[in-house]
């Protein structure tokens, strides 16, 4: 009787673990190959500007002979001139600050938030969801109006007295950092607010009966707790800032230096598409091969706390 | 104006809704943005029956990515002359089938031979419209900067000392490398059309030198920039600057723009309606395509958007600031000095784009 009653739980195990690969097989790995493969072929004035292009209707042995015409010399040249690591490390130096920033204002509003009466968060989380409702491109194109010469921020700093000739916001990195913060700020919130929230009060309680200072509370006890939130919501800005072009290609200027644009030019400007998959498919392990060490250590540090 | 081009905005929003009615009887069109007359989409729909969906970019790059790419769904594209000669070169375009092209005699003969340098014997393309790449100014704010300003020359944004006096009321250049080099080869008593990359380097170095200067490398965002005073100085398409001059006008805010060709010479380029090879409504295409040579459908065009078209009969039907204004016609001694240039080999274009990194990141 017990063999008939295992056999649906296998399979139902089975397709639990399935589902979720055969997503990252679809959505994931074979779009990476294709990249992979684009990045090893030469550049040509055709449709589709590259060779070769494996074509099967020759039959399947001309398709592998051309195999051969495959090389690693778009990498090399990524490596030849410095345009490409300078792009990288400043990518990842906007993101990097732009990181901390947002970790700097989210965290106490998050905090506000989780410590709110109950009655107020689905509001307060509403409001924090509220500015989705409208295009994240109109939202970055209206830092335009704001942050323009004759804006209204520097309108109004005139007006106040405070400044006598228009500030130069637009078009540099400053109004880079503005709109990452401004457009990435939900996805540090939410995060943070998530794993406040569900923390247990009565351990502040606990702290306080013993004599631990509030400052000193929030540093051993609050913050602590709340570090999965904190790495989360870490992930969830910085990864997609360090590939983030329409925020500097819209509020940078043209000497705000991101391999977003970087990568846009070997596309569109040298119709090079196997360099620009190159500059891609190196961006990705810049980006994978960290989190999975980092992954990797955790799960150690997980398994020795157990 | 801005009512105007809301209208216009409207109407083609109107255009696409129906458009999905009826999927034989639509054309797909790609164009450059702020580049057709406000009733002409409608007038086409209404002649024919044909639904339009009207798509607009600014950059011959995304174009021309789009294209390589295939598929784009679109049956009317409009290509700038050297990137029409490599899309022809990479099979990108079906030869037109002129029988369906009537309206095809009453192009400028002029311009038809000069665009055949891109497409041989017009196979290809008809020739939209065409206009030269010069220097769009505030004329008050330059004189107050410089009373004795060279307006008619590009040492206004060649020459440092010239230039550095208006960097504080702001510099855009239009970003297209492939404009900008020849001009400043052109400026340097060079071959605007060379190759060399000896020559690209050059030119490059002399752009350099005035980086600092300029505030924004972009294609089309000038138009409003310099409409509402927020910049007094840039390197722009003819009849975009005259847009810009219009809307100031509009506005009435006191600025005054002016457009010149530079005495030392300009870029003289064309944009050309193209279809497809993979056009799914190719039928449409050339229907559109022959409606836009009608004299007075080209006329309307050119008196909304200030650039001269390449349709001979259309001519008597131009509004005199259009066909009297030299900044759009052009007199023969002017068309004289205007240079056109030919698509750059792969090799080549690594070295240009490199070179135009470069000057607009520092890196």
């Amino acid at each position: 009787m017990t063999a008939p009653n295992a056999k649906p739980l296998i399979k139902s195990k089975f397709f639990v673990v399935f589902v979720p690969y055969l997503w990252l097989f679809l959505f994931f790995l074979a779009p990476f190959l294709i990249v992979l493969k684009i990045s090893l072929s030469q550049t040509a004035i055709a449709m589709p500007p590259y060779l070769p292009t494996f074509d099967f209707s020759e039959g399947i042995g001309a398709a592998f002979s051309e195999l051969k015409e495959l090389s690693l010399d778009n990498y090399a040249f990524l490596f030849s001139d410095s345009l490409y690591i300078k792009s990288y490390l400043s990518s990842l130096q906007i993101a990097l600050i732009s990181t901390a920033l947002l970790l700097a204002i989210g965290y106490p509003i998050a905090y506000g938030m989780a410590r709110s009466p109950k009655a107020w968060r689905p509001t307060l989380v509403m409001l924090v969801i509220l500015p989705f409702w409208t295009s994240f491109l109109i939202r970055v194109y209206a830092w335009i109006g704001i942050l323009s010469r004759e804006g209204l921020l520097n309108t109004f700093l005139v007006w106040t007295g405070l400044i006598d000739t228009p500030l130069t916001i637009l078009s540099t990195n400053i109004a880079v950092y503005i709109g990452i913060v401004y457009s990435y700020l939900p996805f540090m919130v939410l995060p943070l607010y998530a794993a406040l929230e569900k923390m247990d009060e009565s351990l502040l309680e606990a702290a306080s009966d013993l004599g631990c200072p509030p400052l000193k509370t929030f540093w051993v006890v609050t913050f602590p707790l709340s570090l999965p939130g904190v790495v989360a919501g870490c992930f969830l800005v910085f990864i997609p800032a360090v590939g983030e072009f329409v925020i500097p290609d819209l509020l940078g200027g043209s000497s705000t230096l991101m391999i977003g644009k970087t990568l846009w030019a070997e596309f569109f400007s040298n119709r090079d598409w196997p360099l620009a998959s190159s500059v891609a498919v190196i961006l990705l392990m810049i980006l994978v091969i960290p989190i999975v060490f980092f992954q990797n250590a955790q799960q150690r540090q997980q398994e020795r706390d157990s | 104006m801005i009512l105007k081009r809301f209208a216009t905005a409207l109407a083609m929003s109107a255009a696409l809704t129906v458009a999905a009615a009826a999927q034989d009887d639509v054309v797909h069109v790609y164009n450059w943005s702020d580049y057709i007359g406000e009733d002409v989409l409608t007038k086409f729909t209404e002649e024919t029956g044909i639904k339009v969906v009207y798509d607009v970019f600014d950059s011959n790059d995304i174009l021309e990515t789009k294209l390589l790419a295939g598929g784009t769904g679109y049956d009317v594209v409009v290509p700038s002359g050297t990137f029409l000669a490599r899309q022809i070169q990479a099979g990108v375009f079906q030869p037109l089938d002129k029988s369906k092209l009537p309206n095809l005699e009453n192009q400028w003969k002029d311009i038809s031979d000069r665009v055949a340098k891109f497409d041989p014997d017009n196979e290809h393309a008809v020739n939209y419209m065409w206009g030269t790449t010069g220097i769009g100014y505030n004329v008050s704010k330059i004189e107050e900067r410089m009373p004795d300003a060279p307006v008619d020359s590009w040492a206004m944004i060649f020459d440092p000392e010239v230039v550095s006096k208006f960097a504080d009321c702001g510099i855009h250049m239009l970003d297209a490398s492939d404009e900008m080099i020849p001009a400043a080869l052109n400026y340097l008593g060079k071959d605007p059309d060379s190759h060399d990359p000896a020559d690209v380097e050059e030119a490059a170095k002399l752009i350099e030198s005035i980086r600092p200067h300029i505030q924004k490398f972009h294609s089309s965002e000038y138009i409003e920039s310099l409409a509402n005073g927020n910049i007094c100085l840039a390197v722009g398409w003819s009849g975009d600057v005259l847009q810009a001059r219009d809307r100031a006008d509009e506005a009435d805010a006191g600025v005054e723009i002016a457009y010149s060709i530079p005495k030392e010479g300009a870029l003289m380029w064309f944009d050309n309606l193209a279809i497809p090879a993979d056009a799914p409504h190719p039928e449409a295409a050339l229907a559109f395509i022959n409606f836009m040579m009608k004299p007075e459908i080209a006329a309307e065009n050119s008196n909304y958007i200030y650039y001269a078209n390449g349709n001979k009969t259309s001519q008597p039907l131009l509004e005199e600031d259009v066909i009297g204004d030299t900044a759009i016609y052009p007199d023969e001694e002017t068309v004289g000095r205007l240079y056109t240039t030919t698509p750059y080999d792969p090799k080549t274009q690594r070295v240009v784009t490199r070179a135009w990194t470069r000057i607009k990141s520092g890196t």
